[in-house]
């Protein structure tokens, strides 16, 4: 007689495999978006060269969380995209002209991630939208796996929200140069890979500025310079009397 | 009379060696008296610290906000403490665990300037601080940045409530933290003068202040150089002024009335019979 079969569970309660923070500023002309390309099981580190960052027609989504469920995500709006384009919907009354900008596709996600959190089986991610919205201005918003919606010139999500927002709302002025923003999100993600555990330093960008929508290749940051200082390269334990370690 | 204590020759107490958990009873029973006792509720001071080491001696810096649970219990506390004269140490977690450690740990270390007639070292405020806290096993919540200068020159020390340190160029400490440490990471430099270093530390509390909410008020600055002298600046940084808000606030003339408003038309003054007739005297108050 096989023992009884334990029921499996139905509803994400934890997360497996895991990106951590995406950040994302609105500059002058646009938006750019920063994350880095590893992919956590727990501590380990499982796979180093993922791109967290997709363009989904005029709009590029980030994802941090869990990340089956950002594929799941993107397969749910290539499908919506594909079905805006081709089917007769497009010849109705009530389509928007835009189609799928950037705001369309944050109200739909909003819909999405609240209906599955509202079963208690949430997305467990959060993330990042960017592109246009429907006046044609840059836009950046956020959603979470409770369904939490905010519209910002610049979000943070994960462990970003505590050490790149601080910097993030120093530095940030309406009138950035793409240049300017790039450097913000660099530096930012290099404190990032200095003290998040989860984090490292192949990066990849985003930007979403006068109608094109481009996604960098991943590249690494050069975090070198970092460990110079003569203080990192002194060795504490042989200080005379013993200098604390 | 802790338990485990004998009497040595000098009539002085000396405990008996090793952890003493003469407490724990009574700590179990606090926390089984169900409404009894009220539960030990400590004041923490939700916090923002930071310590730099620059080129002529070391920049301590802290927020002033002490808070209780959501509540904030004091909006300009002192959270830099006097160890030595040429050491200074920042406290974060719970008030009084900060307090009275520094406070220990200082008189400690006169005691023995006094034995030894040198200054003190940071080594050894170190060392004492982190035994005492190590034999507490974190129950004394007290997560510490220590900054002074002695004769082997500035020197910045983190000391965590479990009792393990580390020795380094720049740290901050408290729920603020990771606000101050994304400043400093940012635009620390090796070397640096007086000025740079007390616009970064200032920064750097500025971010804790800002961006997290159990850190606030004021930014108070300490700076010990090498040569001996201290600069403490309490309040250096007011970005939380409440007197232009409540200016602001538009109040009847009704409610403040100045003195005088009432004309007076007749005033009669009658002593009490009793005292003016000689009899009991008014009561004293020593």
């Amino acid at each position: 007689m096989l023992p009884a079969a334990v029921p499996s569970r139905q509803h994400t309660v934890q997360p497996m495999v895991t990106g951590t923070s995406v950040l994302g500023i609105v500059y002058d002309k646009g938006v750019l978006l920063a994350a880095d390309t590893l992919l956590s099981y727990g501590s380990m580190a499982k796979a180093q060269n993922i791109p967290r960052l997709h363009a989904v027609e005029k709009t590029v989504i980030g994802a941090s969380g869990e990340y089956s469920d950002f594929q799941r995500i993107l397969e749910i709006l290539k499908a919506k995209a594909l079905e805006e384009t081709t089917t007769s919907v497009m010849d109705s009354l009530y389509t928007e002209e835009s189609g799928m900008t950037a705001e369309n596709t944050w109200n739909y996600l909003r819909m999405l991630l609240y209906s599955r959190r509202s079963k208690f089986n949430p997305f467990w991610n959060e993330l990042l939208v960017a592109g246009k919205d429907l006046k044609g201005k840059p836009f950046l918003g956020s959603v979470d796996k409770i369904g939490t919606t905010v519209r910002d010139n610049f979000i943070a999500t994960g462990f970003g929200a505590y050490l790149a927002m601080p910097l993030l709302r120093e530095k940030w002025r309406p009138d950035l140069t793409e240049g300017e923003a790039r450097a913000l999100l660099e530096d930012c993600m290099k404190i990032l890979f200095f003290r998040d555990c989860r984090a490292s330093p192949r990066i990849q960008l985003a930007k979403c500025a006068d109608d094109e929508v481009l996604v960098s290749e991943p590249y690494e940051l050069d975090t070198a310079a970092a460990w110079q200082a003569e203080a990192y390269r002194q060795s504490v334990g042989e200080l005379e009397d013993d200098g604390g370690w | 009379m802790t338990a485990g204590s004998q009497m040595n020759a000098n009539n002085l107490h000396e405990p008996a060696a090793g952890f003493d958990f003469s407490n724990y009873l009574r700590n179990q029973n606090l926390l089984q008296t169900d409404g009894a006792a009220p539960k030990l509720k400590a004041k923490k001071t939700g916090t923002t610290i930071v310590g730099t080491v620059y080129a002529g001696g070391v920049v301590l810096g802290a927020d002033t906000r002490a808070t209780n649970d959501t509540e904030v219990a004091e909006r300009n506390c002192e959270k830099i403490h006097y160890i030595a004269p040429n050491m200074y140490c920042c406290g974060a977690g719970t008030a009084a665990d900060t307090e009275n450690t520094t406070a220990l740990i200082s008189r400690q270390l006169e005691l023995l300037r006094m034995d030894t007639a040198r200054p003190s070292r940071l080594v050894t405020a170190v060392t004492l601080l982190k035994r005492m806290l190590f034999r507490y096993q974190g129950h004394v919540s007290a997560a510490l940045v220590l900054g002074g200068c002695d004769l082997q020159g500035p020197h910045i020390y983190q000391i965590y409530p479990h009792g393990s340190t580390a020795k380094l160029p720049y740290t901050s400490m408290g729920s603020g933290s990771l606000a101050a440490m994304a400043v400093l990471e940012s635009s620390w430099q090796e070397n640096m003068t007086e000025d740079m270093a007390v616009q970064l530390v200032q920064r750097a509390i500025g971010a804790g202040i800002f961006n997290d909410l159990g850190s606030g008020s004021n930014c108070d600055i300490c700076i010990i150089k090498t040569d001996g002298t201290v600069d403490y600046r309490r309040n250096a940084v007011k970005p939380n002024e409440l007197a232009p808000l409540r200016a602001q606030v538009q109040r009847s003339g009704r409610l403040n009335m100045r003195p005088g408003l009432t004309p007076i038309i007749k005033s009669e003054f009658k002593p009490h019979p009793v005292v003016a007739a000689g009899g009991e005297t008014a009561m004293e108050v020593e």
